[in-house]
């Protein structure tokens, strides 16, 4: 209820805000969690094969999962976008498109937005052949040519389930060597329908009403032209950090979210979970984001019992 | 809750439609789509008699999906006397949705 002064906001609904929520809720802690969309990201992914006690599995599904233990335990999910926070007495207010929040602490679980290539033709072919979701948008290009632009894990799985429909995939990377996994090295090399295009980059991406072509770059300064009908970008992600920013965080040289063990930030009273964080060694997963997400809880039901 | 289009029923309930209609274009494999599910029901509740508002399975329903060049979902886009006048592509808030259908 507005007004009222919880004793904690949970910023984001994906694994880090939700992991948190289950500790606050069996640390008594009363807390809302206020996120666009319940388990984040996490509903993008393909399948989950390493999150532990569950073999296979797609985000989806684990995302429902946990958002149901969540709220079976009593949390309130607020399905809204937040806006800005601003520090009150005695905590911090937060506006949302629907209305205002406070409480004591805030634990900030808002996670990272895919990055752009920021090349002509993104903008305009974007929902037109041009897609940050393969497993959204990867089945409309059953029996078609696609590219994949990215070489760490997620680029690798995408190529490997778009190889599953497509007729041909190129995984374009700008580096001499993949940095996925090495569980997916193998998959890649031995799927006679993947052709991995090292050390280019994209120019540039062409088409009449949809995308027709992508313009690589190479080394040596030349230009070479693949006809594809569909392009995923999967070259990492940037931080969303801005709300904090506003209040004076400190960031590293990445944007990410300076965090102590404790998943403290250096904003007194602020918290941070999940991939928009430094910790975990920066290590960004579905299981050490639920783990900051755990330790933040613990952290703010210690700082509340001392006042 | 929302309505169920298909390409059978597309002309009819979407294009010859006298109030405002909102498709969410959806597939079963894509988990965003699934969340916007229960968003979409909400949006067909509190929407009332201003606007239709439902679904469409683009995996089962290939000929509207490919007629308005729907190659990202979910994809919502609100028609106007036949017309496609709003698209919007991705995850949306129920009032975003909301604020779109009354905006028009």
């Amino acid at each position: 209820m507005e007004g009222e002064i919880k004793d904690l906001i949970i910023l984001g609904a994906g694994p880090a805000g939700l992991g948190a929520s289950i500790y606050a809720s069996r640390y008594k802690i009363d807390h809302i969690i206020i996120g666009k969309e319940p388990g984040g990201y996490l509903n993008e992914i393909h399948k989950i094969e390493n999150y532990l006690g569950f073999e296979s599995l797609t985000g989806f599904e684990l995302a429902s999962k946990m958002r149901s233990h969540v709220e079976n335990l009593g949390a309130k999910l607020q399905q809204e976008t937040a806006l800005r926070i601003e520090k009150i007495d005695g905590g911090f207010e937060v506006t949302t498109d629907k209305g205002s929040y406070k409480a004591k602490k805030i634990l900030y679980t808002v996670g990272t937005s895919a990055r752009r290539l920021d090349v002509p033709g993104e903008k305009e072919f974007f929902g037109k052949g041009i897609s940050y979701c393969s497993t959204c948008d990867g089945p409309f290009f059953k029996n078609k040519k696609v590219a994949i632009v990215g070489g760490g894990d997620s680029a690798a799985m995408a190529a490997l389930m778009l190889a599953e429909y497509a007729e041909s995939v190129t995984l374009i990377h700008r580096g001499d060597e993949l940095s996925c996994m090495p569980v997916y090295l193998d998959s890649l090399r031995d799927n006679s329908k993947i052709k991995i295009e090292y050390n280019k980059g994209v120019s540039r991406i062409e088409g009449e009403n949809a995308v027709e072509r992508v313009i690589l770059s190479n080394k040596e300064g030349g230009e070479e032209v693949v006809e594809i009908n569909g392009i995923f970008i999967e070259i990492g992600s940037v931080p969303n950090q801005k709300m904090l920013l506003e209040l004076g965080v400190e960031v590293d040289d990445k944007g990410f979210l300076k965090t102590k063990p404790d998943q403290s930030t250096s904003i007194e009273g602020i918290y941070a979970a999940g991939d928009i964080t430094t910790n975990s060694n920066g290590f960004r997963q579905v299981i050490t984001a639920a783990a900051e997400g755990a330790v933040a809880a613990v952290e703010i039901f210690r700082k509340l019992k001392e006042k | 809750m929302a309505v169920e289009f298909n390409d059978a029923n597309f002309e009819k309930e979407v294009l010859e439609s006298d109030k405002p209609v909102l498709v969410d274009f959806w597939a079963p494999w894509c988990g965003p789509c699934q969340m916007m599910g229960p968003v979409i029901d909400e949006v067909a509740t509190e929407i009332g008699e201003i606007a239709k508002v439902g679904k469409l399975n683009v995996d089962e329903n290939q000929e509207s999906a490919q007629k308005y060049g729907v190659m990202s979902i979910p994809t919502m886009i609100i028609f106007k006397d036949g017309k496609n006048v709003k698209q919007i592509i991705g995850a949306q808030s129920k009032d975003t949705l909301l604020g779109e259908l009354k905006n028009l």
